[in-house]
């Protein structure tokens, strides 16, 4: 089990000062100047080194991300972006870093935007979270007044200026191409890549994306070395996560833990377990409402990381545990997240646009078993046909949970069906 | 994707629109993030500001936007019906935005919406369905102004709209014993210092 000496979010909920005072005494802008001595180069190598997958969802190395931004600045600016949109179905986590330890994100910004020769930042604030960005806006002002960003920043000889930019309620601004057009002033529709970001990004210049968990854990990885992350967890899925638990457990909460922890441990160590117990257990959605959800058989030894969730056709995503027990109506559970992606689908790509639409309907129907048995087939199959087939990834991520639901609850599905054939035959 | 239109037949109507001296020098500054000749970026922010002045985006606070932004009107009205925050419609005093996405339903946002639906008058409270606001932890949630009410049942958050109509602002965050996302009863992790 991880102890306290090996979290990073030292205040997660919020216990205590949460300004630069209260930051710095945790550890936080200590000695940034000799991190940044290090070199662009040694910062993003000892950041691979670590092994830091992406935290928003996709698991991509980070350190190879900042990689592929241009060695050199020619006559198009570099620019840090940073993805504070959290928006997935069952994720909080970034919210508890912008409003109880902001200075942990605004000293990776830095950090990160030094090793990628950035000199400006844009931390990308979901518009919900107001009182969040609040907290992030005062922490930066701190930070400028302290020296600490703005021109030479920490008495680095590296300008860089970071700015909030807060959105206006758009699920789709979390995907990184729609985030950029957004940002620069537009309806929040995914570009299509290539030309990828690091190429060709904000304004058309050199641009990399991260989320705030990942830009947050960097000046810690770098304080405490590469190999101190990388002895967390399992290999290629390396460190601390912050995990949401919600749901149907005594007591859902966030909580920092070591990445490929058992499933059930996570929820009975930090949440009081399932409502009614373990054996009361239906189904967990691990990862997000994007990924598969997986039966209780499964979820009996299952590891929460990238690679252990993937062998089960799942996926760790934002690591958001969505917790369902016997009392669930599944088919209901996962029609809602049929409804949540056809709102948010922003109507660009027809198979998207008219699919999502056309799944929920479908997933109403079967939810009182007003459908045919074949057209459980026939949803299947249009959930391949939008999977793979759209810009950006929000078709593949309203078809995977209705794919999770068919391939483990189909006797469920047909059960209703029947039952509604046969009160119907018999009336 | 809102199927709604920039201009509404059954809004009052404003005759016209000008940011106050304070809202005006806030959105000068919000330009300023952003490199010379992409004062566009900062539209979602001015249209918030003109938002917060007038209560809701009548048409002529959307011109002014765009004139002061330099933008076509046209696409300052794609960012206000793209963007669900926007109010195309005049609001209550307190607009109870309240989640029903999945984690909020499994935690009984039924009852929840039930009450507030019960509470809005469309003066004192306005009600809107919204998808998930990531407080998931903390389900059932209900986004009031600018405040997140969490942990809620139907006796809750009756008590803090009764609250509100008293001319109060209840505490926001949690409604039950916890602190923030912690889990309730007593933290696992972080207990020592």
């Amino acid at each position: 089990m991880l102890g306290d000496k090996d979290r990073i979010f030292t205040n997660l909920y919020g216990a205590h000062d949460w300004r630069l005072a209260g930051a710095r005494a945790r550890g936080a802008w200590d000695n940034t100047k000799a991190l940044i001595e290090r070199g662009h180069d040694a910062i993003i190598e000892e950041m691979k080194k670590s092994g830091l997958r992406g935290r928003g969802g996709a698991g991509f190395p980070t350190g190879m991300k900042w990689s592929f931004m241009p060695k050199e600045v020619k006559d198009r600016p570099h620019y840090l972006v940073v993805n504070a949109d959290e928006s997935e179905p069952g994720t909080c986590k970034d919210r508890d870093i912008m409003r109880h330890d902001p200075h942990l994100l605004i000293e990776g910004c830095l950090i990160a935007g030094f090793a990628m020769r950035a000199h400006a930042g844009y931390i990308y604030v979901r518009g919900e979270f107001y009182n969040e960005a609040q907290n992030l806006i005062a922490a930066i002002k701190e930070a400028y007044d302290a020296g600490l960003l703005g021109k030479n920043a920490c008495g680095s000889g590296w300008d860089f200026d970071l700015y909030v930019h807060r959105g206006a309620g758009a699920y789709i601004c979390g995907e990184e191409t729609a985030l950029l057009e957004s940002l620069e002033g537009k309806k929040g529709m995914p570009r299509l890549k290539p030309p990828f970001p690091a190429g060709s990004g904000l304004y058309g210049c050199p641009t990399t994306v991260n989320n705030v968990e990942s830009i947050a854990v960097a000046p810690t990885i770098l304080r405490r070395g590469a190999a101190w992350f990388a002895g967390i967890g399992r290999p290629n899925n390396t460190g601390t996560k912050l995990f949401c638990i919600s749901g149907h457990v005594n007591k859902p909460c966030n909580v920092e833990e070591e990445m490929g922890i058992p499933l059930r441990e996570l929820i009975e160590r930090h949440c009081g377990g399932v409502r009614g117990g373990w054996d009361n257990l239906l189904a967990v959605i691990p990862g997000g409402a994007s990924v598969p959800l997986l039966p209780k058989s499964i979820c009996d030894t299952v590891l929460m990381d990238f690679d252990s969730l993937r062998d089960q056709k799942s996926g760790l995503g934002t690591a958001a545990v969505i917790v369902m027990d016997k009392s669930t109506d599944v088919v209901k559970a996962i029609a809602r997240l049929s409804y949540f992606y056809k709102h948010e689908s922003c109507g660009q790509c027809t198979p998207c646009r008219e699919g999502t639409g056309w799944m929920w309907r479908v997933m109403e129907r079967m939810v009182t078993g007003n459908a045919r048995i074949d057209e459980i087939d026939a949803l299947e199959d249009v959930t391949k046909q939008v999977e793979g087939h759209t810009i950006c990834a929000l078709g593949d991520a309203a078809a995977w949970p209705i794919q999770g639901l068919i391939r483990h609850f189909r006797p469920e599905m047909e059960r209703r069906i029947r039952a509604r054939t046969e009160k119907l035959a018999a009336e | 994707m809102a199927m709604i239109t920039a201009d509404p037949k059954d809004v009052p109507q404003v005759a016209s629109f000008t940011f106050t001296p304070e809202n005006l020098a806030k959105a000068q500054e919000l330009m300023a993030h952003y490199p010379p000749g992409r004062q566009a970026s900062a539209v979602i922010g001015v249209l918030d500001l003109a938002q917060r002045q007038q209560g809701w985006l009548p048409r002529v606070a959307m011109n002014e936007v765009a004139r002061l932004l330099d933008m076509a009107p046209i696409r300052v009205y794609e960012i206000a019906t793209f963007y669900t925050m926007f109010q195309l419609k005049p609001k209550g005093r307190y607009l109870l935005q309240v989640c029903t996405t999945t984690p909020c339903w499994l935690r009984g946002s039924d009852a929840v919406m039930k009450a507030c639906q019960h509470a809005a008058d469309g003066d004192v409270f306005s009600v809107q369905e919204v998808e998930c606001l990531g407080a998931c932890v903390n389900a059932p949630v209900v986004q009031i102004n600018d405040d997140f009410y969490e942990d809620l049942d139907e006796a809750s958050i009756n008590k803090v709209l009764d609250a509100f109509r008293r001319g109060e602002t209840p505490k926001p965050g949690p409604q039950i014993d916890r602190q923030t996302s912690g889990p309730e009863g007593g933290l696992t992790t972080l207990k020592g210092e």
